[in-house]
């Protein structure tokens, strides 16, 4: 009897620790219930595990023809030229005096790389590329960075599991940093 | 702005004295527009009428310096920090820094879609956001790109250039951790993932804690609106966290347990150290300050008393002193700060001071609440190299040459 007791002192304790985390108020009934749909049709945002990725799928070759069409013009003809951010190249670059920040050198999810160019690319034309045409752009710069073969398919499945050269280099804000103290 | 008075003899003066060489460039054209008599007199007629919505004097023409880029959509415009008094910027010229322009949202077809980890998965319009408590608080944002120019030298021609990317504004809305609340977070959840609805759908991880302690769904700026290229008519407001995070065109929050590592969080606004790792979700703007007069590019036109003022101010709290130097950083005196000093907001800060016509570097030094310090560029460097972009808060030097020229150094 008595260790059942301390058992359910021990679950109540549990769960008042993890009900009252993080918001304990009444709700005030504002709003108004979001559907399946609609949710989905708004989710763009593309975690690293990648959930959110839509049905599609495209490769390096079909990406080329689409970055020369859409993308050069900014970033270059092979994505190293400019004038707008560099996309290819840089691996090695980030000790050195001249630490050039791609896709290939320094970003840490391949997901990313889904997510931002079917939310904000083209600079001219956001949000007008089809979920195909974004796999086979990220197939086109993820191989140009020498992260995939030119014949690897993305799509749900294959994208979220790529890792990104640069992925282990990132680690949390550990400011303050600086040691700066009051003159004597 | 500055303030002007008019004392009994019908001079004109600058209230606090700092600009004198205006005071100068004032008589000039009194006596230049006079019909007869050495200053305008405008006390012979009616003035204007009243207007509805009022605009500064033609006089005054001190405005934002947007940066030169090749999208104009995509660029930054920085707050004249050196013609500004008290703590306060005017919404109209609030730093801006915009990844896909301004859109034009009429906030009656503006929807804020809270889902992901909640119980409910909600839509508010802006009138069922106005429905929750309401709160306001002054507040600093800045952009945490300010001062990146000046990583490996002195650069910036002016104030404006060197520190425009911070203002200050009274920012009316509700918490954040009310709206969290009325759908339910899942016990599982840890950031929220915010996207604007701008031509970038700017998105950026907020973590849950920060969320819930005293993140702001703000939809007024100064006691009216904001602006609309201050997130009209919804933006998250996370005060003392670099700028991007508090995402403008507000339009979507989604609960998760993991950030999103998205391209502003990733690509940008990270920050390269020099063994060729980076940190990540460095979002504290830690404290800074900067004298503001005198300041590069203005001239003190004669020796004598001149009052140094500046702001200071800390993403992680009050101000609790600003130190400031008049001779080559030997020694330091505390400066007045002006009240209210508030957390996380711009802190006014004032010295008077005899200037003896000599070549002499002036600078501040701003300690917070936590007992940090804010560094020098050399402090700053030997940590994290020269090749590093964000969050540049060192000890501003400005030199004042023989003949009263203000020179950043």
């Amino acid at each position: 009897m008595f260790e059942q007791g301390l058992a359910g002192l021990h679950a109540g304790i549990i769960f008042w620790c993890l009900s009252s985390t993080p918001v304990a108020a009444q709700p005030l009934g504002l709003g108004t219930s979001a559907s399946a749909d609609f949710v989905a049709q708004w989710d763009i945002a593309i975690g690293p595990r990648g959930e959110e990725l839509p049905p599609g799928q495209g490769s390096a070759a079909e990406g080329q023809r689409l970055y020369v069409q859409r993308c050069a013009m900014c970033h270059g003809i092979t994505g190293r030229e400019g004038p707008d951010p560099v996309l290819v190249g840089g691996q090695g670059s980030l000790t050195t005096q001249r630490p050039l920040l791609t896709i290939g050198s320094f970003w840490r999810y391949a997901t990313t790389l889904y997510d931002y160019i079917y939310r904000a690319m083209p600079f001219n034309a956001p949000g007008s590329l089809e979920p195909d045409e974004v796999y086979a752009l990220a197939a086109y710069l993820l191989n140009a960075n020498g992260v995939i073969d030119r014949t690897t398919v993305l799509d749900r499945e294959t994208l979220p599991a790529i890792v990104m050269p640069n992925r282990d280099q990132f680690y949390p804000d550990p400011r303050p940093d600086v040691g700066a103290q009051p003159g004597s | 702005m500055v303030s002007w008075v008019v004392d009994e003899s019908g001079l004109a003066m600058n209230q606090r004295r700092k600009f004198l060489h205006r005071l100068r460039n004032l008589l000039t054209v009194g006596f230049a527009a006079g019909t007869g008599s050495a200053l305008a007199d405008t006390t012979k007629s009616q003035g204007a009428p009243l207007r509805e919505y009022g605009s500064r004097s033609r006089f005054e023409t001190i405005k934002r310096w947007i940066t030169p880029a090749r999208w104009p959509t995509s660029t930054a415009s920085w707050t004249p920090l050196g013609e500004l008094e008290g703590i306060i910027t005017p919404s109209a010229l609030h730093y801006e820094r915009h990844h896909g322009g301004v859109p034009d949202i009429d906030p009656a077809s503006h929807r804020l879609l809270v889902h992901g980890l909640v119980e409910r998965e909600l839509l508010f319009s802006m009138a069922d956001l106005k429905r929750f408590p309401s709160m306001h608080r002054i507040c600093f944002l800045e952009c945490s790109g300010n001062g990146y120019p000046e990583w490996q030298k002195a650069v910036g021609a002016n104030v404006q250039q060197t520190h425009g990317l911070t203002s200050c504004s009274d920012w009316a809305g509700v918490t954040l951790k009310d709206v969290l609340n009325e759908a339910g977070v899942l016990s599982e959840a840890s950031w929220v993932v915010a996207e604007g609805a701008d031509g970038a759908a700017m998105t950026r991880s907020v973590p849950l804690e920060k969320c819930l302690q005293d993140v702001i769904l703000a939809y007024g700026q100064n006691g009216e609106a904001l602006r609309p290229e201050q997130g009209y008519p919804l933006r998250l407001l996370v005060p003392g966290f670099e700028g991007s995070i508090s995402v403008k065109w507000l339009r979507r929050l989604k609960v998760t347990d993991t950030p999103y590592y998205t391209r502003e969080e990733t690509s940008k606004y990270t920050d390269l150290m020099p063994d060729g790792r980076a940190r990540e979700f460095s979002f504290v703007m830690e404290a800074k300050s900067v004298i503001t007069a005198p300041s590069a590019g203005q001239v003190l036109y004669q020796p004598g008393f001149h009052e140094i003022s500046g702001i200071a101010w800390s993403g992680r709290g009050r101000v609790k002193r600003v130190e400031v130097s008049v001779d080559n950083g030997e020694s330091w005196r505390e400066a007045r700060l002006h009240g209210p000093v508030l957390p996380i907001c711009h802190t006014r800060f004032t010295l008077p001071w005899e200037w003896d016509g000599s070549e002499v570097t002036i600078a501040s030094r701003c300690h917070d609440e936590t007992g940090y310090v804010q560094p020098t560029r050399t402090a700053l460097q030997a940590v994290r190299g020269k090749h590093s972009f964000y969050h540049f808060n060192a000890i501003q030097n400005w030199r004042i040459d023989s003949q009263g020229r203000v020179h950043n150094v």
